[in-house]
């Protein structure tokens, strides 16, 4: 096929498991590895097989030039490796990757941004990073100033720009970047609603240049305004291939209503007494838990010593940090005398008022009396919520502005008309 | 990872094509060459971001190796009576550290290059060897301007700069060389074993003995000189000495054996960097 811009055949791409969240090897480490390898050098390798996993396993497919195609699936499936992947940051473990045409990949907002540059020098920096030419650059920076709105502020250091300003700049320039082939990252998450309007406006002109784009998102509308064709990913395997209408279906469709996790490899706190190892999230409805609609939290534990008095929490997080909700069994009057055996608890909660979104969870258990943890994790577990129609007005809603919503209702109520407006609209 | 440009049959438009690291392994010269602009940019970043906030700004540049020289020249000239090779010892040690500071900060910044700089290793792709290059590069500023405090001190002592100042930029080069071979060794190590860091002051400070910058060379005598000399620094400040001086001991045999030293540390550098090149992003 002569048109294709990119083709992927039987991609993968394995990690040793805790490779990049464990701390760093040192030299002292590798010394010791050594002696200890000679020590039981008859031995066969140790378990080396499950301290790897497969982000991104026979993936294969083939983008002609111009299609724009969106990529959707969980936390976890292998959406950001792949585009890692197609950028050339890190290398295949096997497969082949071949592309046609100038790439440009925007994984992130602000790439090679420095806080003490001014805006003028992050835009020739970052600029470059992404691969234009200084003639390029200079030929652009009226129209990438423009987009960013920030005219009055290109000789300030950015470190002195408002939030927005700052993200309105740095995109300015990735949108600038004029590459055949386009790949962008979650880019759309982060800003405020008119900006991310903005963003969307920029990506489908370009897609309507006859560019090729390959758009990773949560955004699910976003998805399905952009793209003509999208691809899921499930556990690094390519789940579907079709267009995007149908792979948004089938993505919000589940297959099951329990989102379960192992939590073996997670990262955690505490003295592991008791080790919390898997979670089960489960809806109350058989469906992805959606905005408003009741579920479980499943904390799957085992018992290394007998404790007394434990007490298990659960806290719910915002991606930003923010706890959300916390609670402890204590906090409802719900006393465990003892654990000596594994077992696992559960956490209704019937009436959620989150809006639909990814949270972080932290889940732990600690001892009553003296707050001592026995366990703590504290990355990897996520609660999902789909997005529903919360305030039954047709339309979803998801957490932009805000991460909760309560049921209520807006009155208005006009006393009198109010002359000295109607005048002063003259 | 191998990354090769093909022309497609089909006519003009290169193929990518991206395989798994394997065989042997290409330098991707080339490839950096069309990148010269990226390197100089992040040497230009490197050097505004430097001096920012801080109160005395570029003057840091002339302070290191001036206060340096002010305790050699307390410590091991009045107090220690070395011979200076009848150069008055202050110039004779600051002669040797306006090179050497550029080398061990070039070597120090770019022993820190990638993993202060995993932001830009994790999000977008360009040759890694960009980065040690430029911060070796960056020390270039720095080293103008001790250069000419070195101008000005030997002006003020009656020293005038001969012919044989053309020969500066080699020795300059042989420096920035040196400094970038063994940079892109400890760069590289560093992402995968952070003992690195702790490990690079210690050796500089080492280094700094091991070359002739507080005595003169001509205290070792003759089967010791031609092993003292394979430490490419050697070579480095002797030289620099004699053409910015016009005086010290001119480059012979001895300078053959630290150039030879420095290129081979920076073909395995280089070779050593892009086999790890394909996990950085991965590990940094």
């Amino acid at each position: 096929m002569s048109t294709s811009a990119i083709r992927v055949d039987s991609l993968g791409k394995r990690y040793r498991i805790g490779q990049h969240r464990a701390r760093y090897k040192t030299l002292r480490d590798k010394i010791g590895d050594v002696f200890a390898r000679r020590k039981r050098a008859a031995d066969p390798p140790p378990h080396n097989s499950e301290q790897f996993f497969w982000a991104v396993k026979d993936v294969s497919f083939s983008i002609a030039q111009g299609e724009v195609v969106g990529v959707v699936g969980r936390n976890g499936a292998g959406k950001s490796t792949l585009l890692k992947l197609l950028s050339r940051i890190t290398a295949p473990t096997e497969g082949r990757i071949e592309i046609c045409g100038r790439i440009g990949s925007l994984l992130e907002v602000g790439t090679g941004f420095h806080p003490e540059l001014s805006g003028r020098e992050n835009i020739f920096m970052s600029g470059a990073i992404l691969g234009m030419t200084n003639a390029e650059i200079a030929r652009k920076f009226d129209a990438i100033v423009d987009f960013a709105e920030v005219e009055k502020f290109v000789d300030t250091p950015v470190k002195h720009y408002s939030s927005g300003m700052y993200l309105r700049l740095a995109f300015a320039v990735a949108a600038h970047l004029e590459p055949e082939i386009l790949i962008v990252d979650e880019v759309l998450a982060v800003g405020d609603a008119m900006f991310q309007k903005k963003c969307l406006g920029k990506m489908d002109e370009v897609s309507k240049q006859g560019r090729t784009v390959l758009f990773v998102s949560h955004n699910m509308v976003a998805v399905e305004n952009l793209c003509t064709r999208g691809l899921i990913l499930d556990q690094g395997r390519l789940a579907f291939d079709g267009s995007a209408r149908e792979a948004i279906d089938l993505y919000l469709t589940p297959k099951e209503h329990v989102q379960v996790r192992d939590l073996r490899a997670a990262r955690r706190a505490g003295t592991g007494e008791i080790r919390i190892h898997r979670y089960e999230l489960i809806s109350s409805t058989d469906k992805l838990i959606r905005a408003g609609e009741g579920f479980t939290v499943r904390c799957y534990f085992e018992v290394h010593k007998r404790v007394t008095r434990p007490h298990f929490s659960i806290s719910i997080f915002s991606r930003s940090g923010l706890i959300l909700f916390s609670v402890f069994t204590s906090d409802l009057g719900y006393h465990i005398p003892e654990l000596s055996s594994n077992g696992y608890i559960d956490l209704e909660i019937r009436n959620p008022n989150l809006l639909a979104g990814t949270y972080p969870l932290h889940l732990g258990v600690s001892d009553e009396a003296t707050n001592h943890w026995y366990d703590r994790v504290y990355e990897g577990p996520e609660l999902e919520i789909e997005p529903s129609d919360v305030y039954g007005t047709g339309r979803q809603k998801a957490a932009s502005y805000s991460f909760l919503f309560y049921r209520c209702s807006w009155s208005l109520q006009i006393s009198s008309p109010v002359e000295s407006l109607a005048q002063a609209d003259c | 990872m191998m990354a090769t440009a093909l022309t497609n049959p089909a006519g003009s438009r290169p193929v990518l094509v991206i395989t798994p690291p394997a065989g042997w392994i290409r330098l991707g010269l080339p490839e950096l060459w069309s990148y010269r602009e990226l390197i100089f940019f992040l040497a230009m970043r490197e050097i505004k971001v430097r001096y920012k906030q801080t109160a005395v700004g570029v003057l840091w540049a002339v302070i290191q190796p001036l206060f340096t020289m002010l305790i050699f020249s307390l410590f091991f000239g009045r107090l220690g009576k070395m011979p200076s090779d009848g150069i008055p010892y202050p110039l004779f040690s600051l002669a040797a550290l306006i090179p050497w500071t550029f080398f061990s900060t070039g070597l120090t910044a770019a022993s820190n290059s990638l993993v202060g700089n995993a932001n830009l290793i994790t999000k977008v792709y360009f040759p890694r060897l960009a980065i040690p290059i430029s911060t070796v590069l960056s020390g270039l500023v720095d080293f103008a301007i001790g250069l000419l405090l070195l101008f000005v001190f030997m002006l003020s002592r009656g020293f005038y700069p001969g012919f044989r100042l053309i020969w500066f930029p080699a020795f300059l080069l042989l420096s920035l060389l040196t400094a970038l071979g063994v940079g892109l060794w400890l760069s590289a190590l560093n992402v995968e074993y952070r003992d690195v860091r702790y490990a690079v002051p210690f050796l500089v400070q080492f280094w700094l003995f091991a070359t002739p910058i507080a005595y003169s060379a001509n205290m070792l005598s003759e089967p010791w000189r031609t092993i003292y000399s394979l430490n490419p620094m050697v070579g480095v400040v002797e030289g620099f000495r004699w053409s910015v001086l016009g005086r010290g001991n001119p480059p012979g045999p001895a300078l053959l054996a630290s150039t030879v030293t420095a290129l081979l540390v920076l073909l395995s550098g280089l070779f050593y960097f892009r086999r790890m090149e394909a996990s950085f992003a991965d590990v940094v």
